[in-house]
Order: structure tokens, then sequence, then C-alpha cells
């Protein structure tokens, strides 16, 4: 390259990187804390549309939909109608962060919700915050998420680690000549279930249940089947599953019925809370007696709740029990951030984080949510559900009014 | 160890296909991962709305996926010319890769589904361990299909024009063969062995069109471990790699089980780079 070339090359990269700045400057004043008469208030969301999270993606989508039309039909978020800029990341935590920067600089929205998994609202919220953006999410609960210190992230739902307390009190508390006398814990090495399973063992190991085995698997993992089978080989009484989705859980419930393995208990932190998508897959038989942590469920009573369920079976069909928990979470985002538009009188993100670090108790369908210094709900309550037949049913904790006797033991495969 | 061979079998037959492809045509067949859950959805509507047997079914499928291999190499790899015909390849069948996945997305939506039949679940106890049906069905179905496609290849003479076409084109077509039906055919058989692959494969997982991208990269990875356009190579390389997995992960850990496969693999490619049943002269650059 000539000498004058190389000045030229110079020049434009310079030109380039300071063309980006002044977008990054510009940019920055994009949250606008007041939005023009008849122009509707745009709120960005990356969502995983495909990939390993489609399945709860899409949920989210109906979700933060359903919120939307609720709002837009009752007049609007303070007079301006809701309009969402969804954006399919795939489910990967590279693209989440482009299409965040591209929402806030390129689209110019006002306010952002949240992906799904921790995997990828980590990411998303440290992108987010660079421009002084809140981020309310529904489903990115792990700690690794709260530990990075973000003052502008926000979770709507319960912490995961403590999801599985329930359960694991639950079995402690059983009658000694009744509690299952093993346990067998395998989770994938996820952010979402790696936390859960320490704080359950605790309880349940106090208890004097013996672990027979105790494995972590990657998440890339596609063949269960030789984990599976070391599982059936422990013949542990239960089985604790560290899943995030229904194929993980399908693959294992498969594997145990083909190894004619009948644990007494078994519960998955993620999966068996998808309603049909995973009753159709394993089959109402064999669900009958699976077990998962959560905050709700197609029969919860919490305000707001069965209205969104019944505009839900409207609007996309099914019943209440095929309600996937992801819809209440996403619309618990939407929810919680109109009471904070609401209460600082506009759209300025720097004041909505301020009124979100106050203190205050804001309601959901979820129940409610206050949240901590480090923005994790610090009102969620966990349960535990089971399937019981064809229903979806809270179970635990056993003293709350709505909780139904847990089906013990578990139903063999396929009766 | 039975599981890894059992299985290795049927990713061995998905393998196959995509393995045919590149050894005639140096294409490099991306959209194999999702013609493989495309063949697995074909056998789930068959099932679920006409209530066809998952294995009749395949008497309808194969020759579906055949068809549909026909008319993607005619509509769109017969135009690939060129010393940058290989490349170009990858992009063009990552793009019907996308189509096709979002032609499913649309008809079946994103929901998992699982192939269901009385030997989907079921299993029979051999030497002290429970044996599941469905993978003795698969394992029988794969000897079955690779070994019709072996005397197809060494016993006929077609099967002399496929391997002519595969040892130097340019030679073929001077004795005659004619290497563009050669080419159609055999893309055409790459992607009818995946309707095989594919519903014993949706028998064993839930899957929904994003599963695809896992299935990809295992089946490039036994290609080029087995050597790329050797069908022997694939075979062997599939079971290596679902037994070699499944024996790390009860005896070790499952963390460890991928890590020690592809430190494997590196070992292999460091000492014969064509894989290990691959020959550098049938590669055409």
């Amino acid at each position: 390259m000539t000498k004058k070339g190389r000045y030229l090359r110079a020049a434009g990269v310079t030109s380039v990187a300071l063309a980006s700045l002044a977008m990054m400057a510009t940019s920055s004043g994009a949250s606008s804390s007041t939005i023009a008469k008849g122009k509707p208030v745009t709120i960005g969301i990356s969502l995983s549309l495909s990939g390993d999270f489609s399945g709860d993606g899409t949920a989210f989508k109906q979700g933060y939909q359903l919120w939307a039309d609720s709002v837009n039909k009752s007049g609007g978020l303070l007079g301006h109608q809701v309009k969402l800029d969804i954006v399919s990341d795939a489910s990967s935590p590279t693209q989440v962060v482009t299409n965040y920067q591209k929402l806030i600089s390129l689209d110019h929205v006002n306010l952002t919700f949240g992906p799904f998994s921790s995997l990828l609202s980590l990411p998303a919220a440290r992108a987010v915050d660079r421009y002084g953006y809140a981020m309310v999410e529904g489903a990115g609960g792990a700690p690794s998420v709260f530990q990075a210190g973000l003052t502008n992230l926000f979770d709507v739902s319960m912490p995961v680690k403590d999801a599985l307390v329930p359960f694991a009190k639950w079995i402690a508390a059983l009658p000694a000549n009744k509690r299952p006398k093993s346990v067998a814990y395998v989770t994938t090495n996820d952010a979402f279930t790696e936390p859960q399973i320490p704080v359950a063992k605790a309880i349940i190991s106090a208890a004097g249940v013996k672990t027979k085995y105790y494995s972590v698997f990657p998440a890339e993992t596609t063949d269960y089947t030789p984990i599976a089978d070391a599982v059936a080989a422990a013949k542990a009484q239960v089985v604790v599953l560290g899943s995030v989705d229904v194929p993980t859980v399908s693959a294992f419930m498969q594997a145990f019925e083909q190894a004619h393995y009948n644990p007494q208990v078994f519960i998955a932190t993620g999966g068996p809370d998808q309603g049909t998508a995973f009753s159709s897959v394993v089959g109402i038989k064999n669900a009958d007696g699976m077990m998962v942590p959560n905050a709700w469920y197609g029969s919860a009573t919490t305000p707001g709740s069965q209205a969104m369920v019944a505009a839900y079976v409207k609007k996309y069909g099914g019943t209440p029990a095929t309600v996937s928990a992801d819809v209440a979470e996403a619309y618990s985002v939407g929810q919680i951030t109109q009471q904070a538009v609401i209460a600082t009188k506009g759209f300025d993100n720097s004041k909505i984080i301020k009124y979100l670090h106050s203190g205050v108790t804001l309601t959901s369908v979820q129940g409610g949510v206050k949240f901590d210094k480090l923005g994790e709900n610090n009102d969620a309550t966990a349960f535990t559900f089971q399937w019981q037949g064809a229903k979806f049913v809270q179970v635990n904790p056993t003293a709350n009014k709505a909780s139904k006797p847990v089906l013990f033991p578990k139903p063999v495969w396929g009766s | 160890m039975l599981d890894g061979v059992l299985t290795g079998s049927v990713y061995a037959l998905m393998a196959t296909g995509l393995t045919l492809i590149f050894g005639v045509m140096n294409i490099i067949n991306i959209a194999q991962g999702i013609l493989v859950i495309l063949g697995a959805y074909l056998s789930y509507t068959l099932s679920v709305h006409f209530g066809i047997d998952l294995f009749v079914g395949l008497i309808i499928t194969i020759p579906t996926l055949f068809v549909v291999g026909v008319v993607v190499e005619r509509l769109f790899m017969a135009r690939l010319k060129g010393p940058e015909r290989t490349s170009m390849s990858i992009l063009v069948t990552y793009a019907i890769s996308l189509i096709i996945e979002g032609s499913l997305n649309m008809i079946y939506s994103i929901n998992v589904v699982q192939l269901k039949a009385w030997y989907v679940d079921k299993s029979f106890p051999i030497f002290g361990v429970y044996l599941p049906y469905i993978y003795l069905f698969g394992f029988i179905l794969a000897v079955v299909l690779l070994t019709s496609l072996y005397i197809m290849l060494y016993r006929t003479r077609f099967g002399a024009s496929i391997r002519a076409s595969l040892a130097d084109q340019v030679a073929a077509a001077l004795v005659g063969i004619n290497v563009a039906r050669v080419s159609t055919i055999c893309f055409g058989l790459g992607i009818a062995v995946t309707a095989a692959g594919g519903m014993v494969y949706g028998a064993t997982n839930a899957f929904n069109a994003s599963t695809s991208y896992d299935l990809i990269s295992r089946l490039l990875t036994i290609i080029v471990l087995g050597g790329m356009g050797s069908l022997g190579g694939a075979l062997l390389a599939a079971i290596l790699m679902v037994t070699l997995g499944d024996v790390v992960a009860v005896v070790w850990s499952p963390i460890w089980s991928s890590p020690t496969f592809f430190f494997v693999l590196v070992i292999v490619l460091s000492l014969r780079p064509q894989g290990l049943f691959g020959k550098q002269s049938a590669r055409v650059a």
C-alpha cells in the first residue's frame, strides 16, 4: 500500500470511529422522558424465537403481547399506545447484545424488556446499561446475573436459587417411615439450574436422605441415555433433575421407563411447567406425578392472573393448564414497568431505575414484587407444582391454602 | 457401550448421505441436519394424522425425500460451477436450511414433538440390562439400508458409475458416464437416507426445527473423522463418537464426554488429515 493509501485508510477508519461515537452519543439521549402526543411508546425486546430457547422465547412473546394488548385496550401507557419492537436473538448471547444495541441506537426505543434465560439476560443488561436504560426481565434470576452488580437490572420472578426450597422442605418434613432414603441429583451446567441443587441438597441431606448419585452434564449434551442409565443404575428413590427444557426431561423420562426404573419422586427444574408443550411430548400418563418448582401456574388466584389466562385462552387457545409460566413472567415484566412509568410520570429510564430501587412493593400476576439493591425480587414466593392426571396443581408449600396433597409415590410409568 | 453402537449406527445412516454427496459432488450439505428433521416431521405427520406406523411410513418418506433431493439438486446445486463450488455450496445449503427451518416452524410451531409407537418406550432384558426396542429396530434399519447402499455402490453398474465419479469426474465423463445424472441421483439418495435417520432420531429424541443445529455439527464431525467421501469411515466414526462419549460420560463424567472425543479427533486429524478412511485423491480441489 502506498503512503497516500495508508493515509486515506487511516482517515477512513478514523471517520468511521468518530461517526460511531457520534451515533452512540446521540443515541444515549434517545431515551426521551417525553413522547409527543399521539406517538406510541416503543419497547425494545430481544427474544429467542429460534434456537435452544425458542419454546420459551415464543411464550415470552405471547406474554409481552398480551400485556401490551391489555394496556392499549385501556388507553395506553400515560395515553400512549404501546408498540413492541421484538427481534430474534436465536438464543445467542452474542446476538442478544447486538439486538439491544440496534434497538436503542437505531430504533430509538423508549424502554427495554428482558430476553429469556439467565444466559442472555446478563449480557443484555450490560449492553443496555451502557445507554442508561433499565432492564426489567422475567427469566434471568440466576445468582451469577446479580453478582455482576448492575444497577439497571430487575428480575420480577423469584430468585432461582430458592426455587427448590419448598420441595426440599417437603421431603425433609415427611414422617421418617415414609421419607425416601436416597436421592440422585443430575443437572445441566446452566446458570439457571446449577445454583438450585446445592440449596436443595443441603436441606434434604440434613434430613438424613442419602445422596446416591450427583453429576453435572454439559448444556450441549444431545444424547442423555448414558447419563440417565447411570442415574437409573443408582436406584435412588428421588430424582432431582436440573433441566431447562422439555427435550431434556423427556429424554430422562424415556430412558428411565426403558430401564424399568420408577423413582418415587421426580422433580425437574424446568420442562414440566410448559403446559401441553410438555404433556403432549411425554404423554399424560407419564406426566402423572412429575413435579416442577415455579412461582406461578394457570390456576393461580393472584390479582389479574385469571384475567390474563382468560385473555391468553381467547387469543391463543388451549386451557388454563396449558398456559406456560413464561407467559406470566413476561406479563409481569410489563406490569412492573407500567407501575414504574405511572409512578414516575414519564419514560425517563434513570427515574424508573431509581423508583424500582426505592423499596416500593409492586404487584404482578405472579404476586408481590419488591426489589433489593441487586434487583432480585425479595417478595417472590416459590411453589412446587405437580401433574396429577391431566391437571397441573400446586402441591407445596404444604401450609399454603391453595396447595393440594402431593401424589406420592409417583405412579409407575404409563400407568 | 451397546447403546453407543446402536445409536452410532443411526448417526452413520444420517452421515452417510452427507459423505456420499461430498464424495461425488464436492458439496458440503449444511442442510443435512434440517433434512433429517424434515424426515422426522414427515414420519410424525403420517403417524399422527394417518395412523401409519413409523417404519411402514418410510415407504412413503424415503421416496419423498429422494424427490426433494433431486429437486434441490436440479434447482440449486447443478448451477454451482467453478473452483468456488464447494465453498458456495455451504452458503447455498445454509440458505436452504434456513428456508426449511422457517417453513417447519410455521407448519408445526416451535413446540417440540416426539414420535410415538409401542416400541418407542418399551424395552426387553438381555444380559442383565434392558435394551430399548427402538434402538434395536433402528440398528436393524441402519444395517439394512447401509448394506443396500453398499451393494448398490459395489455390485451394480450404476454403483460403478458413482465410484468412478467419486474418483475422478473428468475421467468418468470421458468414458461416457453421465456425471450430471449420477450427481443428481446421488444427491437424491443422500437426502433419502435422512428420512430413515430422522424417523429413528425423532423416536428417541424430542425435536423441533432448531434441533437441526445440534445434528449438523455432529454429522459434520463424523464425516471429517471418518474421511470425507468414505461410507465405511462414516460408520466407524459415528460409532466411535457415540460410544466414546457414552463410556466417558458413565465411567468418568459427562462434562468430559465431548472434550475427550474432540481430543481424539484432533489426534486422528494430526496423524491423518484426510480422516480415518479418507483418500486425498478422492477430493477435488
